[in-house]
């Protein structure tokens, strides 16, 4: 998630799986708790200043024309991303507690159940669009396969159906706001679900499998007001299935979807 | 016979020919039209450049009135089949749509070309009473300015007067909510709209640059109009 804590050499970790925070990867060592501890107020020493970084899509900035193009990449994610990113560190630094939260800890408690601090609409956004460049690949689109497939037709009728229930979330979302599909734990099904500005389903406990930005920003550039062109553009040319199935193994570790198919011998 | 007589009749198959509409509004549906600009698009260059002007009114404003109009002709119809989930269900569109439509056809009075008075001061009886509420008129703009740069996700920034306090007010409104949701007693005298299609495509992400800029080309002549008549 681009947290200050990330990715040692020693560490596999599929970029893949976005949902990661480096905690898991260092065998549940809570490096956040470390940092508790203001080092620069001690020691004097030179100010850490850093502490969420703005992570690279997975592909360079033109690799997803002429559905998005180059100039909209540098817009939503050289300067707005980045401007989150920003703007999240500045408010950290005046914060010792959220400081040394994980980021999805701290999306949660920001949010303050629907009273939402300062800090959240930052924090949310940065995982927000983490999780969308992550969404997207170059020649995407077309279908998800196997387990992923079959979940979809088993909760939505078919994948046609799922893709109307997507587009009708994104036209009939007022103002700016994400798509989602996202597993609910409680329900154990999948779900589109839209979400006003920064909101995303991880205030409510559930796993996102893939979003989309209906933000105008997200859009304007390459298609002016035409949000219809542009969603379906995104689930015929962009989202990307690989991820979003690598996203729905790991969620299944999280809730159980069904009796395993246990063969008789 | 009687039966193909009542299908020839029915609202259905009305609606799309223009005696349709005469018989809908004879039973009391008004439906709405995009009001024009009073100046042409370019007109506001190079403060809001003609681009967004005619993308903002012929697109944005216009998909608000044709869905305005499409969901009170299904209120109308929910409210005659006695269907009250539909008619609340209907709620949101209209609240959306109609408030849009409200919004920006104020909007449009709230600016003027330079040429026309765009960007000049008010002066009587508002110009004293923003002196008197804000302290001064630079004052008004700077916090009409915060509140439009901290609005998180669309909306508008609103000067409005309460006309029953006889005050001036600044407020902001989600989405397309009409400043009259955030008090019955308020009326809009100039509106900032702050969602970004109303100026992404020439200020980008610098939303303060255009909070700025608009002040260059505000109608105060409209608001004065309008503050008169309402502290009359």
């Amino acid at each position: 998630m681009g947290s200050f804590c990330f990715h040692t050499s020693a560490v596999p970790s599929s970029h893949l799986l976005s949902g990661t925070d480096c905690t898991y990867g260092l065998g549940g060592l809570k490096l956040g708790n470390l940092r508790k501890i203001p080092f620069s107020r001690t020691h004097k020493a030179s100010k850490v200043l850093a502490f969420y970084g703005l992570k690279k899509p997975p592909y360079k900035l033109d690799a997803l024309e002429p559905y998005m193009s180059k100039r909209t990449l540098e817009m939503h994610w050289g300067e707005l991303h980045r401007g989150y990113v920003e703007g999240l560190n500045k408010q950290l630094e005046q914060n010792d507690i959220l400081y040394g939260y994980t980021m999805d800890e701290l999306i949660k408690a920001t949010y303050n159940n629907g009273n939402p601090l300062p800090e959240f609409n930052n924090a949310a956004q940065v995982w927000n669009h983490n999780f969308f460049w992550e969404s997207m690949e170059p020649r995407g689109g077309d279908m998800p396969k196997l387990g992923l497939l079959d979940q979809i037709e088993k909760d939505f009728g078919s994948f046609t159906n799922f893709k109307e229930k997507f587009v009708d979330a994104a036209l009939t979302l007022f103002g700016s706001g994400w798509v989602w599909l996202v597993l609910k734990r409680q329900e154990r099904r999948l779900e589109v679900v839209k979400t006003s500005n920064a909101i995303n389903p991880l205030v409510w406990n559930d796993i996102p499998i893939i979003n989309l930005d209906v933000w105008e920003h997200a859009y304007y550039l390459d298609y002016k007001n035409d949000r219809a062109a542009y969603v379906k553009n995104f689930l015929d040319h962009l989202v990307s299935w690989d991820v979003a199935t690598a996203r729905m193994i790991r969620a299944e570790a999280f809730v159980n979807l069904g009796e395993p198919k246990i063969p008789v011998a | 016979m009687a039966l193909s007589l009542r299908n020839l009749v029915s609202r259905n198959s009305l609606a799309p020919l223009p005696i349709g509409r005469l018989l809908l509004s004879t039973r009391g549906l008004q439906t709405f039209s995009l009001p024009d600009l009073p100046y042409d698009y370019g007109a506001l260059e190079p403060t809001i450049s003609g681009e967004i002007m005619m993308l903002h009114h012929q697109k944005h404003h216009q998909t608000y009135v044709t869905n305005y109009n499409k969901a009170l002709e299904q209120l109308d119809d929910a409210m005659n089949r006695g269907d009250p989930s539909t008619v609340v269900k209907l709620q949101s569109a209209l609240k959306f749509n109609g408030g849009g439509h409200i919004n920006h056809s104020i909007f449009w009075k709230n600016l003027a070309p330079v040429n026309e008075g765009g960007g000049e001061p008010p002066r009587g009886s508002l110009g004293w009473a923003i002196d008197t509420d804000f302290g001064s008129l630079e004052s008004l703009k700077q916090k009409m300015n915060a509140e439009g740069a901290a609005l998180q996700g669309s909306g508008w920034v609103w000067l409005g007067v309460d006309k029953e306090l006889k005050r001036l007010v600044v407020e902001t409104t989600a989405n397309q909510d009409p400043l009259v949701t955030k008090g019955p007693s308020l009326v809009p005298l100039i509106g900032l709209d702050v969602w970004e299609h109303a100026y992404y495509l020439q200020y980008k992400n610098v939303k303060p640059d255009y909070l700025n800029n608009i002040w260059k080309v505000i109608n105060w002549k409209y608001a004065s109009n309008v503050y008169e008549k309402e502290s009359a």
